[in-house]
């Protein structure tokens, strides 16, 4: 499979300004200053042309923040962004277009993306309109052909967002990010508001546009089953970095991280009954306070000296399966 | 032998709307014995909290508890009036909600919530309060709760809030907790922390639980027995094994068939078609219906109640499977 977006050493750093009542006790002569968050620290990521990749991990992790630099939403602190090979910084404006175009993505809640007042055809015609995807005669059956693609009646492109229930958002959402033709989709949480019943069916159709289109997708969600059943590869993030990716087969088969671990053990799971319930222990610490050297030392069970002391470098388990944490780099102590 | 803790009974609870009147629970039944957790599962607007709100005498206008009954301990609750009801609230019957700050006030310090609480149905010095309070903080998993107690609600973590109310839940040992999804909004690893704890609690004290979720694989690890809503009514319930491994209704075999981690990844999901109806525009006879592939002429009349082998569901061509379970 052929190379479509590499991600190489990406961070994005947030800076926290003082609160008021911070400022308040600096004038009292506190030394209250404003703080950064990691959000992603030394990312580094490649999606093959019509692959799957799920984006997993819990919330405040950063997962969201990397889809945004993945679709160009936010340009990273550090690090470089490849596209079909290319640096996106070094290109000419056509390819920087073809780049924009190319990477799309879909929230978490269609109803706060979509413009309340527009209606659902022009939602969907207008960018592949502005782009020259069609002109103003050839619209209405490009519109068409996309509704039907998505699974909706085109009759509905008169509605109003708001007259559709959450599964039809989420198809319009769908639409309107296929309308230019993207090789790459970011989905954000995409299916994590709608009920199981209307998950399957938006499941369903993602796989079949992927089938049909050789589309790539970088799938983020915090729903492990979600992601073990759409993803070929998967990535687990904890507090900002990466901590374990790898195929499917291995982040599921045959996890090496410990925080891996702990999380497939924590996921309920239908055949599981009356089970006991096994416990990591702790908090997600903050993000704007990370615990140093290995961000899980104080949560991991095989914790030692190193942990607290090291960043962990990412070292290969097996072919494509990378893990960062001392136990596979010559041990805790 | 004892008998339910709380006894439903053809509970009806409507609502009076400008446009027209919503059946959100609409012929009802199920029992809880001592010491047992039931799921109560469905999709959302199924009428899970409305079942949950009824049962603690919540229901406001233009709510209101058509029929049926509501038996806790063997007395009836419907009927009650609001003072009568706040007796029971938070000694005998105690409840949970997906967002803690229903139950905790934001201005307040947790010892000043706690120990209120313990007073309103305990006379007892405010000293053995606040041990009460520091004890039922410790059951929850909270470390040094001697000082927690001196925090406002706002300096805890979402998990760590969420365990405090389930400590204040606690506090009168209460023989039933009605739990309203309240691991939905926390991390798999908090949430897991919560569903030990609760488990671990319940089975030491006894108390039996309602644990009302839109996610079956909570409802697998946790429940004893499973009640599937759709649309105002139960439409199949049974031991949890008997409903995940061996539905009789078309609608619980769609909900398991949609959940991904029960298939081969890659697979197509069995997804049921067409979305959930309106309460206001409900069909006439069975709900479903218009997305059961079983559907035929019979269904036009909506189904009865059918018992078998200590299940019941409602449903006129149940899969084949429901005798051969036992
Ligand atoms: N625009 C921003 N300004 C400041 N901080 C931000 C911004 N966006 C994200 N952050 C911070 O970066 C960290 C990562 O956030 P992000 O939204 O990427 O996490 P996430 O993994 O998507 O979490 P969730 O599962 O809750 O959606 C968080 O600590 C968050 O508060
Ligand atoms: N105050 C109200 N006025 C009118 N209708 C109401 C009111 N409260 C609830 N309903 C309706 O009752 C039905 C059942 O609602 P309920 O909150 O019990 O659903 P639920 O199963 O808990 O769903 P969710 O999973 O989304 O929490 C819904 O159709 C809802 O719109
Ligand atoms: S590096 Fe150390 S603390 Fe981190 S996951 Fe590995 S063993 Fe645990
Ligand atoms: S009663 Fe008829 S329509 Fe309803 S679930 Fe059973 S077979 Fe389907
Ligand atoms: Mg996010
Ligand atoms: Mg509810």
């Amino acid at each position: 499979m052929s190379e479509l977006l590499r991600l190489t050493g990406i961070s994005k750093r947030f800076t926290k300004s003082v609160d008021l009542a911070g400022r308040i006790a600096n004038v009292l002569g506190a030394k209250n200053v404003p703080r950064v968050v990691h959000a992603v620290d030394d990312v580094d990521l490649v999606v093959s042309a019509g692959e799957v990749v799920g984006l997993v991990g819990e919330s405040g992790c950063g997962k969201s923040t990397l889809g945004r630099v993945i679709a160009g939403i936010h340009p990273p602190s550090a690090g470089a962004v490849f596209w079909e090979g290319r640096d996106i910084n070094a290109m000419d404006a056509e390819a920087q277009k073809a780049f924009t175009l190319g990477v799309q993505m879909i929230f978490q809640d269609p109803m706060s993306s979509l413009n309340p007042r527009m209606r659902a055809g022009e939602i969907v015609g207008e960018a592949p309109r502005v782009h020259g995807f069609t002109d103003a005669q050839g619209q209405r059956a490009y519109v068409d052909a996309l509704f039907q693609q998505v699974g909706l009646d085109p009759e509905y492109k008169q509605r109003l967002p708001h007259q559709f229930s959450g599964g039809q958002r989420a198809r319009i959402g769908i639409a309107r990010a296929l309308a230019v033709k993207p090789r790459l989709l970011v989905c954000d949480e995409s299916v994590a508001a709608l009920d199981v019943s209307i998950q399957a069916q938006v499941l369903n159709l993602f796989m079949d546009l992927r089938e049909q289109l050789g589309l790539a997708y970088v799938f983020i969600s915090h729903d492990l089953g979600v992601v073990r059943h759409i993803a070929d590869r998967v990535v687990i993030m904890y507090l900002g970095r990466v901590v374990e990716s790898g195929p499917r087969a291995a982040i599921f088969g045959t996890p090496q991280h410990p925080y891996t671990r702990a999380l497939l053990e924590n996921v309920p799971r239908l055949d599981a009954r009356k089970r006991r319930f096994v416990t990591v222990k702790g908090e997600i610490p903050s993000p704007l306070d990370p615990p140093p050297g290995c961000h899980f030392h104080p949560r991991c069970p095989h914790a030692g000296p190193r942990c607290s002391r090291e960043v962990p470098v990412k070292t290969a388990a097996s072919q494509g399966h990378i893990v960062a944490c001392h136990l596979a780099d010559g041990g805790v102590d | 032998m004892a008998g339910p803790v709380l006894a439903v009974d053809n509970l009806a609870t409507h609502f009076f709307t400008r446009d027209g009147v919503v059946k959100s629970v609409d012929g009802v039944s199920f029992e809880v014995k001592p010491g047992e957790v039931l799921g109560l599962v469905g999709e959302s607007g199924s009428g899970k909290s409305v079942t949950g709100f009824s049962i603690l005498g919540l229901i406001d206008p233009p709510g209101r508890i058509v029929g049926g009954s509501i038996q806790l301990n063997g007395e009836e609750l419907v009927g009650r009036s609001e003072s009568e009801m706040r007796k029971v609230r938070g000694k005998s019957l105690a409840m949970i909600f997906q967002d803690p700050m229903m139950t905790l006030n934001p201005v307040l310090r947790i010892d000043t919530q706690m120990i209120e609480a313990v007073l309103a149905h305990d006379a007892v010095s405010e000293k053995a309060a606040r041990a009460r309070a520091a004890e039922a903080l410790g059951m929850v998993g909270i470390p040094a709760p001697e000082e927690r107690l001196f925090a406002y609600p706002h300096q805890f973590s979402g998990g760590m809030r969420q365990r405090v109310a389930i400590a204040i839940a606690l506090l009168h040992r209460p023989s039933l907790i009605i739990a309203d999804e309240p691991t939905t909004a926390l991390d798999v690893t908090i949430q897991s922390q919560i569903l030990a704890e609760v488990q671990r609690i319940c089975a030491e004290s006894g108390t039996a639980l309602v644990w009302i979720t839109h996610d079956l694989a909570v409802v697998a690890g946790l429940a004893d027995r499973v009640a599937v809503m759709y649309a105002g009514r139960i439409v199949e319930q049974g031991g949890v094994d008997d409903v995940l491994d061996r539905p009789c209704h078309p609608y619980t075999q769609g909900l398991i068939g949609s959940v991904p981690g029960a298939h081969p990844a890659g697979a197509r999901l069995h997804a049921i078609p067409g979305s959930t109806p309106s309460l206001k525009h409900l069909p006439q006879g069975c709900a479903f219906a218009p997305r059961c592939t079983r559907a035929d002429a019979a269904c036009a009349v909506a189904p009865p109640i059918t018992m078998n082998q200590g299940r019941a569901y409602r449903c006129f061509h149940p899969a084949a499977q429901a005798g051969a379970s036992a």
